[in-house]
């Protein structure tokens, strides 16, 4: 296994680590985060905290000088700011539908790999999702090109 | 509040947030899951095997997950409403280029005005979409 590989391999182990450690597979105590109205759950707050207090530490102090990443050539980030109805559409359907079932996309993964057959589902409804997505923006614009290089999502 | 768990929420969170220190720093990408998993359709070789990768880990974390702790955790309502939570989910991070992990963990730790716009955008639809399906009045069945 190559270096990069196996470094994306334990990083997704550490990651899923954390999700199962935090509860944040089981979709109840998902929606208990989102059910403000009812008996309000604040884990997942926490476990954002946790998070982001760790990457925006490391982010600031260890990663953002460097100009190059240790095992490839470059950042793969996204550079640009734009704000505009896709990026809060897409975030409200999204969250609409993280709502109704309390699985995201890393939980989802992780409960498949638990043997979960609502997960299973879940991860198919999303595939299907976003194969309809990549199809139906296919219509309007040139067969995608794609540059490997580029990263067209996350972040 | 009696379901709160502030030291395995805050532990979680800390493993997560190294994850994705890691994944950035050794191989410079944002570990955000909508991007990894819609990646692996869009490319091939290294582009798809990095994501493979950590994708198996995911997984594997759940089997052990599971192995350990018993049965993996009950789905909340039917198939048919979790497999169209899935389809919205599937579809809105491509559309918002993002998700809980790319725009909530990565895009805030680099102080990304989109991503804590998403982020708080998610949360408010995430929020009332519990409030409709399963509390005003009564939730849906």
């Amino acid at each position: 296994m190559s270096k990069p590989n196996l470094a994306s391999l334990v990083a997704g182990l550490l990651f899923g680590a954390g999700l199962v450690l935090s509860g944040m597979t089981d979709p109840a105590k998902v929606i208990g985060f989102l059910d403000v109205m009812g008996d309000w759950d604040p884990s997942l707050m926490l476990v954002m905290v946790g998070a982001i207090g760790v990457h925006l530490t490391a982010y600031f102090l260890l990663i953002r000088r460097r100009p190059t990443p240790l095992l490839v050539p470059r950042f793969h980030l996204k550079t640009t700011q734009r704000i505009d109805t896709r990026l809060l559409l897409g975030a409200a359907v999204f969250g609409f539908g993280w709502g109704m079932a309390g699985y995201c996309p890393g939980p989802g993964v992780v409960s498949v790999g638990a043997g979960s057959l609502g997960a299973l589902v879940f991860v198919a409804g999303m595939i299907s999702g976003m194969l309809l997505f990549r199809v139906s923006t296919q219509k309007r614009e040139e067969p995608a090109k794609v540059d490997p290089t580029f990263d067209s999502t996350c972040g | 509040m009696n379901q709160f768990t502030p030291v395995s929420s805050l532990v979680g969170g800390v493993l997560i947030g190294i994850s994705a220190t890691i994944l950035l720093l050794f191989n410079g990408r944002a570990a955000g899951i909508s991007g990894i998993l819609s990646g692996i359709f869009d490319h091939q070789g290294e582009a798809r095997s990095w994501r493979v990768s950590f994708l198996a880990g995911l997984l594997i974390a759940g089997l052990v997950g599971a192995l350990w702790g018993g049965e993996p955790h009950q789905a909340v309502g039917s198939l048919g409403r979790v497999a169209l939570a899935g389809g919205l989910v599937g579809f809105g991070t491509l559309l918002g280029e993002g998700c809980t992990s790319g725009h909530g963990v990565c895009g805030i730790s680099r102080l990304s005005v989109r991503s804590i716009l998403a982020t708080v955008t998610f949360i408010a639809a995430g929020m009332l979409s519990v409030w409709i399906t399963f509390r005003f009045q009564g939730g849906l069945s």
